[in-house]
């Protein structure tokens, strides 16, 4: 049985525990409202974009020299997993959520005879991938040094994505992040971004508006479509960014108080021991005066 | 005179967003003004700047490249990068112009033909900056 003093020590550091967590908490708690912000502003802006390409992409889908961003290669065989994560852990399933998909997303290709390719960003999800998929990563990209996330990130995955891409090195890309829904709940998601899934215009929407280019279609499309890529990963880092706050603001909310329970249970135990040795202290003496 | 809703989104935040009387715009093609009733367009833009003008009061913003869209709910500028010109840090811009050129010899081809039109038009920005600086 540990001693009185063993005990004094181990509520001791679980205590200095509970400080960090709550600190840790609180950090969190204020980075996500930051994060939370930068990824709501940015919505607009996918959003228009997205429906502006859907709206180009309608109107040239039928014409021979559609960019193969939109139209694909044509094949499916070799498919790229562009899999966003965090940097850094303590933040409960976040990072394993968003690699189990991931994970379950390649085996199921694989057993379908298909070819895959992992390109990492964050280096969580590069440490977790590499224990299994060793060989099928190309290239990871570490974000750890980025004190604010800025477009610029996003082109340079989004540039080192459509490289491969040019060079004929996959024909479908699927890009996993967490999608933050709320700071409770984060849901990890696939989103096919190479090629491009427009969405059929609804057809009760009426006739489409004719809108006339400046330059051509086929001269904005190519522009766009790169850009596109690179949106669609600012937005997933952003979500991720916020989503990985929310989730270390809950586990660290979690482990605060678990560190609370710990203490409150080790305190008991220790008076119970220390009451127990008094009793034994008090009978000894008692006895030893009646033998007299 | 009629107004017409303009927003103005860069992926970094909502640069501007509200009821505006005209909107000169930069386009590829060269500038073109847009009041309310416009035909559907959509434009890619250059870096340039663009002016935006509600009830009698000038707002000028630098935009380096993007798309506009005109339809019946209004303007939309997509940019990829938005700065007012009060925000604008003239030293950095200077900056970043010096950098192109020297980056300049590194290229070649069609590349080159891209990097001389880009550098070409933020010559342009800066010159229309320093101009309107004297007044």
């Amino acid at each position: 049985m540990a001693s009185l003093k063993d005990m004094r020590v181990r509520i001791a550091s679980t205590r200095a525990t509970q400080k960090i967590t709550k600190a840790m908490q609180m950090v969190a708690a204020s980075k996500l409202r930051r994060a939370q912000t930068s990824a709501e502003a940015a919505r607009p802006y996918a959003e228009k974009m997205d429906a502006v390409i859907s709206g180009i992409a309608a109107a040239t889908s039928s014409s021979p020299g559609a960019s193969a961003l939109l139209a694909g290669t044509g094949k499916d065989r070799v498919h790229l997993l562009l899999v966003c994560t965090g940097e850094r852990g303590l933040c409960g399933a976040f990072n394993s959520a968003i690699v189990r998909l991931a994970r379950e997303h390649a085996q199921k290709l694989i057993s379908q005879g298909k070819e895959v390719k992992f390109f990492c960003v964050g280096r969580k999800g590069f440490e977790q991938l590499r224990r299994t998929f060793e060989k099928q990563i190309v290239e990871s990209v570490e974000l750890r040094s980025v004190r604010q996330l800025g477009f610029v990130n996003a082109e340079d995955v989004a540039e080192k994505v459509i490289a491969r891409f040019n060079n004929g090195e996959f024909d479908v890309c699927t890009l996993f992040y967490s999608r933050f829904k709320s700071v409770i709940a984060q849901i990890p998601t696939a989103q096919q971004i190479i090629p491009l899934v427009v969405e059929a215009p609804a057809a009760s929407a009426g006739p489409a508006v004719s809108y006339e280019y400046e330059p051509e279609e086929d001269e904005i499309l190519p522009r766009l479509l790169p850009r596109n890529i690179a949106v669609q990963v600012f937005r997933a880092l952003l979500e991720n960014n916020a989503s990985f706050y929310g989730a270390q603001m809950s586990a660290m909310d979690n482990a605060t108080r678990n560190a609370g329970d710990m203490i409150r249970k080790q305190t008991l135990i220790y008076n119970r021991t220390r009451q127990a040795m008094i009793t034994k202290e008090l009978i000894e003496i008692i006895s030893g005066a009646e033998a007299v | 005179m009629a107004t017409f809703h303009f927003d103005l989104v860069s992926p970094e935040k909502m640069a501007f967003s509200g009821e505006v009387d005209q909107v000169d715009v930069p386009g590829v093609e060269g500038d073109f003004g847009v009041l309310a009733g416009h035909a559907p367009v959509v434009a890619a833009i250059r870096p340039g700047i663009l002016t935006v003008i509600s009830g009698g009061s000038k707002q000028k913003i630098i935009v380096l490249g993007g798309l506009a869209e005109v339809s019946d709910k209004g303007l939309t500028v997509l940019a990829d990068v938005a700065t007012s010109i009060d925000e604008l840090d003239r030293a950095k811009f200077a900056e970043t112009i010096s950098e192109m050129e020297a980056k300049l010899k590194e290229k070649e081809g069609s590349e080159l033909d891209r990097a001389i039109e880009r550098l070409d038009h933020f010559r342009g920005i800066e010159h229309e900056l320093n101009t309107t600086a004297m007044h």
